[in-house]
């Protein structure tokens, strides 16, 4: 298997209303990491995951995940591929075992592996009480976790975060990044984007930062620490080094 | 994906669509059969004894083959059209399968059947209510379980086309009423083209529901306006061209992705 999760080519997209979301991004995720995608918001990040996922068409370049090309060999590539969107993306009045079993049939899992291994996310994940109640009467927190688990329900082995923890709570939050990196032990590749540059810089060992639809850095998390300029003069309010670099390079 | 995976993934979509036309089935059953009553009371009962016999059986045998095919055809396209557009459009949870390795053609086969399977039900349904007024004569029932899956294949296909391509509620409720509706009416579900003036006659006959209800009223008492030979021909012919369309819609993703 190729040793790269992730392969982007010179990938651009124009939407049809003549945004320019991306122009020409390469970049590539090693097998097993744990990569943060950084940047302001509009500045391509949710057009990356849309494309790589098969959600949004690409205007030009090449995407291969674990060496299969999406294009060429789409069904393949989608197997690798576990995603939880930015967006609640689920029928609120389903249950949530039934999306997550739902989910495991659309990988073509029978339900007699898929509930055992549903019923297991929902424990793993703190849903199991509520795996019978209407996915509408779950809090915001909990609708983010059943996306998660609904996400790794045909164990992938390269999961997409898209702003996983927008509005969740510190504790919460905690528990759902220890959880992954308990995923990133067993070899699982996560992509993930995040606001929250704090723990970026704490669970990640890979970033890049996208800005208007173009990559303006990229490398380990040290070599992006790196860039940070201690000696700078603070204008009073001194946020941690990665929020300071990615300030510096995404800045007017 | 290997075919037991496809196998599962299409029984997914169904069992998804079957449970759900059953959890609301006041929404999903009930309309057809009451809408039905009316019409076989009021056309077949009270109106259709003074107007005496067409082709030699009474005008309540004449019309129960044509409001069948109206219960069938009408929900079959509901169905999908409905299922399609709100996953798309207000849960958004059309992404469950978008980003899953089910390759389009069993999308499109899920939705279908699923849609199929609401409109056979409620033909059936409204068939038993016909007992209760006339119980029609069964001449060809292979014809009647043809014209039957021909019918509900291609409105449930129809459905689907417009739930991928509409854009808003309005999408998905003016073509039932401004394109469905004029077509059953005019598709002879109530009249016989052959009392029809020559300029309307020729309209009739590039209407598709006019092939329908003549077949399957051929499968119910022997006559039909037109050869059921070239009924069968006109519905495959529609059935090709509307698979091809939603096969394209998903795999390019228009109407769909961005």
């Amino acid at each position: 298997m190729n040793e790269n999760a992730l392969t982007i080519n010179d990938l651009k997209k124009t939407y049809k209303s003549g945004t320019v979301a991306l122009q020409g991004v390469s970049l590539t995720i090693p097998k097993g990491d744990f990569f943060a995608l950084l940047g302001p918001n509009g500045a391509g990040k949710t057009t990356i995951i849309g494309i790589v996922t098969g959600l949004v068409n690409k205007s030009s370049g090449t995407v291969e995940v674990f060496g299969h090309d999406i294009e060429k060999d789409t069904e393949k590539a989608k197997t690798f591929i576990g995603v939880v969107g930015q967006e609640i993306n689920f029928n609120p009045f389903e249950r949530p075992l039934s999306i997550i079993v739902n989910q495991a049939g659309y990988y073509g899992i029978p339900r007699n592996i898929a509930v055992p291994r549903a019923e297991q996310l929902l424990k793993d994940l703190g849903l199991y009480e509520k795996r019978n109640q209407r996915a509408m009467e779950l809090s915001g927190g909990m609708k983010r976790r059943l996306m998660i688990a609904r996400a790794l329900i045909h164990e992938p082995q390269f999961l997409i975060l898209d702003e996983p923890t927008a509005g969740v709570d510190v504790e919460l939050r905690r528990s759902m990044w220890e959880y992954l990196k308990t995923l990133t032990a067993k070899g699982v590749t996560i992509l993930l984007t995040t606001h929250y540059l704090e723990e970026a810089e704490q669970l990640c060992k890979h970033v890049a930062i996208i800005n208007k639809g173009a990559i303006v850095a990229k490398g380990t998390m040290e070599e992006i620490l790196a860039l940070h300029d201690d000696t700078a003069e603070s204008d009073g309010y001194r946020a941690g080094k990665l929020e300071e670099v990615f300030i510096k390079l995404t800045k007017e | 994906m290997p075919i037991e995976k496809i196998w599962i993934s299409f029984y997914t979509i169904l069992r998804k669509d079957i449970v759900r036309v059953f959890r609301i089935w006041p929404q999903t059953f009930l309309p057809s059969v009451v809408t039905s009553v009316l019409y076989f009371l009021v056309f077949g009962t009270i109106i259709g004894t003074r107007l005496g016999d067409f082709n030699g059986v009474s005008y309540i045998h004449f019309i129960i083959p044509g409001l069948v095919m109206l219960a069938v055809v009408t929900n079959a396209f509901t169905n999908t059209a409905s299922t399609f557009f709100q996953a798309k459009f207000f849960s958004r949870n059309i992404d469950e399968l978008l980003v899953s390795p089910t390759p389009p053609w069993v999308i499109i086969a899920g939705y279908v059947a699923g849609g199929m399977v609401r409109g056979i039900l409620v033909g059936i349904l409204v068939l038993l209510v016909s007992v209760f007024f006339a119980f029609p004569p069964i001449l060809h029932p292979f014809i009647i379980f043809l014209f039957l899956i021909l019918s509900s294949m291609i409105f449930a296909l129809g459905g689907l086309v417009n739930g991928i391509y509409a854009k808003s509620f309005d999408g998905i409720t003016i073509i039932p009423t401004f394109v469905l509706t004029p077509l059953i009416y005019l598709g002879g579900v109530f009249y016989s083209v052959a009392s029809l003036p020559p300029l309307f006659k020729e309209f009739t006959l590039i209407n598709p529901i006019f092939y329908l209800v003549n077949g399957f009223r051929y499968g119910f008492l022997g006559f039909s306006d037109v050869s059921v030979g070239l009924s069968i021909g006109v519905l495959l012919a529609l059935t090709v061209i509307l698979i091809a369309i939603n096969w394209y819609l998903i795999k390019t993703g228009l109407g769909l992705k961005q």
